[in-house]
């Protein structure tokens, strides 16, 4: 990742610092991102994985000024998007950066396209939103949109309904309209988990391409360690609301630090490996509504737990180079850890 | 023991079973209606002609995209589908074509385990009336045992005891799929159907009912037809695997053989559209082109042979039949 190195001396594209996000229940609000801060540079493609529930949605509707209204908000911390605080844009402001220097694609192609406008006119109505140009103009960007992301007869689909194409189909057309104005940041909010796996091989290998020859950021929100293996550069690692761990791809996989990370891993079955029996994480993921408020979030399904955990809440901690995370053990200011680490409490 | 021996003991000592299911040439077609008469269009050919075998104590797996007729296979053996052709012979007994009194006797042995943990439960009935059911249904029962059996049950599975005064609305997705399994266990079934029984979970629960499913084959005898499309899933649950696509089966070979060396093109293709999550293995990737055709309409010849890399003139013409063309190994491909 030698180009990254090196592109990370300029000014980061996206900088999140302190997020929080909370939603109202009952009247309260409860945090479901609490304290998340991350860079994405420049052309990179960064990775958030993590369980459901754990946040990675609800940070990227943040990103986007998506959350339900009334019911999410945004309670703390900065969004910087190419030096500008975004968190406090307006509304009509907002729609000026969406779609155009940010966008983003869904999970669920089935529902995200308006079944009752025809693929041209959906597309053409982002074009036309953010830049002075005839129908007639937008509609052959379309057609060549189309054809960019491996649609054939694009000149007939235009003119056709969603209801009419494939899931992979969709996600094609998704991914021309979130591109359509060249965006330098694109979220994908898990783009291939409706669709089949070697439909997935061909979304990937779009993304990827359109990532190089558009010189766009990405990022991936996923629960496939698979897919983050397959395309991203670094990988952000979420649990209950929290990054527990952040590192590069390689540095990830080779050398989870993270308890969380490191059952994830194992409890996957593989293709290269024969295992008798998968790791578990034993309990359930506290519920929003009752998160401990000091301490580890993972403590009480950690198998290294310590008594500590429960009442030093750890910090992102670098434990080698472009490797952070947050876990007692690892952490410098509590250098008991490092000596259980020693003894082994490390997990089997 | 390490696994490589305990795979191996595994595989010899299942070759001597009896054959439990075997199910023959089997069709499952859904007619295709409209028109003011619900005139009938055709047909959707959710399963063309299968043929396979499970013996007793083993797992067979089946992996296809979807809408390749995994599940319809499945729902066919338990008869909550027509077949439209071809025999299913349980135990030695055509199941086929019986009804009634004597279907339901049947069934007794064969359960399934669903997919949506969140709608295959009842959410008026408390969780031990939901396991008592299929008790109920075969047996004259006395309540204080019926009671603690299936307080048992739920221990068995993972769950506490008071689950059985609570309702499905209370537990996670994964508790769900364990009331599931034990539902399905009630009736100390022979044969258990899981259709996609862990594509609603997150990672870490997904492994433990994995766990909890492999630990009830040893522990009661269990054979399992494992339906999935997530084929990582698949090679870890199954000893051997079936390969479908577009309602015919185009690969059957031992849990080893289909990984190490995939004969079909599709097969192929699919092991190797699976992003590993190891940054180490960069693999060569066959991607490919276009989507399944529609079942209704499917392809003459090779059901594959409209994306198939290595297709010839002969594939549109003739549907290649499944053939064993190693020990153990079926494929159907004129390749071999």
């Amino acid at each position: 990742m030698s180009a990254n190195n090196f592109t990370a001396k300029k000014a980061p594209i996206l900088q999140v610092k302190n997020l929080q996000t909370g939603f109202k229940i009952d009247g309260d609000y409860y945090n479901a991102v609490e304290g998340v801060s991350f860079d994405v540079d420049r052309k990179q493609i960064v990775g958030v994985v993590g369980e459901s529930g754990c946040g990675k949605s609800v940070m990227s509707l943040s990103i986007m000024q998506l959350l339900p209204q009334g019911i999410g908000k945004i309670r703390g911390g900065e969004i910087t998007f190419e030096g500008e605080n975004i968190s406090e844009f307006s509304d009509k402001k907002m729609n000026q950066i969406r779609g155009k220097d940010i966008s983003m694609i869904f999970q669920e192609p089935m529902t995200s396209l308006n079944p009752v406008f025809t693929i041209g006119y959906q597309i053409e109505e982002v074009i036309l939103n953010h830049e002075k140009i005839s129908k007639k103009e937008a509609r052959l960007r379309s057609v060549a949109l189309l054809k960019s992301v491996g649609i054939p007869r694009a000149e007939k689909i235009v003119e056709e309904y969603p209801h009419q194409l494939s899931g992979g189909m969709r996600q094609r057309v998704m991914i021309a309209m979130a591109i359509a104005c060249q965006p330098k940041l694109l979220i994908a909010d898990e783009p291939t988990t409706a669709l089949d796996v070697t439909v997935q091989a061909q979304i990937l290998e779009l993304l990827k391409g359109i990532q190089e020859s558009n010189d766009m950021a990405i990022i991936l929100i996923t629960h496939d360690l698979g897919v983050v293996a397959e395309i991203c550069d670094e990988v952000i690692v979420m649990y209950a609301g929290k990054i527990v761990e952040r590192a590069s791809v390689d540095e990830l996989f080779n050398n989870p630090k993270h308890p969380y990370t490191d059952l994830l891993m194992k409890a996957i079955p593989k293709m290269t490996e024969d295992v008798e029996k998968l790791a578990t994480i034993e309990g359930l993921v506290p519920s929003v509504i009752n998160m401990p408020q000091v301490g580890c979030r993972f403590a009480n399904r950690c198998p290294a737990a310590m008594p500590e955990c429960l009442t030093v809440t750890p910090m992102l901690n670098d434990v080698a180079s472009n490797h952070q995370t947050a876990c007692l053990l690892y952490d410098s200011s509590w250098p008991e850890g490092e000596t259980r680490q020693r003894e082994g409490a490390t997990i089997q | 023991m390490t696994t490589r021996d305990f795979v191996q003991e595994r595989i010899d000592s299942l070759e001597e079973r009896e054959v439990l299911l075997d199910v023959q040439n089997l069709k499952t077609y859904y007619p295709v209606t409209g028109g003011f008469f619900k005139r009938v269009l055709g047909h959707v050919k959710a399963v063309d002609d299968i043929s396979f075998t499970i013996r007793r104590g083993e797992t067979l797996g089946l992996v296809g995209e979807s809408g390749c007729g995994k599940s319809t296979t499945g729902r066919t053996i338990l008869r909550l589908a027509k077949p439209t052709d071809g025999k299913i012979l349980f135990n030695g007994k055509d199941i086929t074509k019986v009804s009634g009194k004597k279907l339901q006797q049947a069934r007794r042995d064969f359960q399934m385990v669903f997919q949506d943990p969140y709608a295959s439960l009842n959410p008026m009935q408390m969780v031990g009336d939901i396991i008592a059911e299929p008790i109920l249904n075969y047996e004259k029962r006395n309540k204080k045992e019926l009671e603690k059996e299936i307080k048992a049950l739920l221990t068995r599975v993972g769950l506490p005891e008071e689950a059985y005064y609570k309702y499905a609305h209370e537990f996670s997705g994964g508790q769900r799929q364990r009331i599931g399994i034990a539902r399905a266990l009630a009736l100390n079934p022979k044969l258990i159907i899981a259709d996609e029984p862990v594509s609603a979970l997150d990672v870490s629960v997904q492994s433990q009912v994995l766990n909890l499913l492999k630990e009830l084959q040893e522990e009661f005898d269990l054979t399992y037809l494992f339906i999935a499309h997530d084929l990582s899933v698949v090679k870890h649950m199954s000893d051997r695997i079936g390969v479908m696509y577009l309602g015919n089966l185009v690969e059957v070979a031992s849990n080893k053989d289909l990984y190490r060396e995939p004969l079909h093109p599709y097969t192929q293709a699919l092991i190797s559209a699976i992003p590993e999550p190891n940054t180490e293995i960069r693999k060569e990737r066959i991607v490919l082109q276009g989507d399944v055709p529609s079942p209704q309409n499917p392809p003459t010849g090779c059901p594959f042979h409209t994306r198939c890399p290595m297709a010839m003139e002969v594939c549109s013409q003739k549907k290649p039949p499944l053939k064993e063309v190693r020990p153990g190994h079926h494929v159907a491909c004129v390749l071999y």
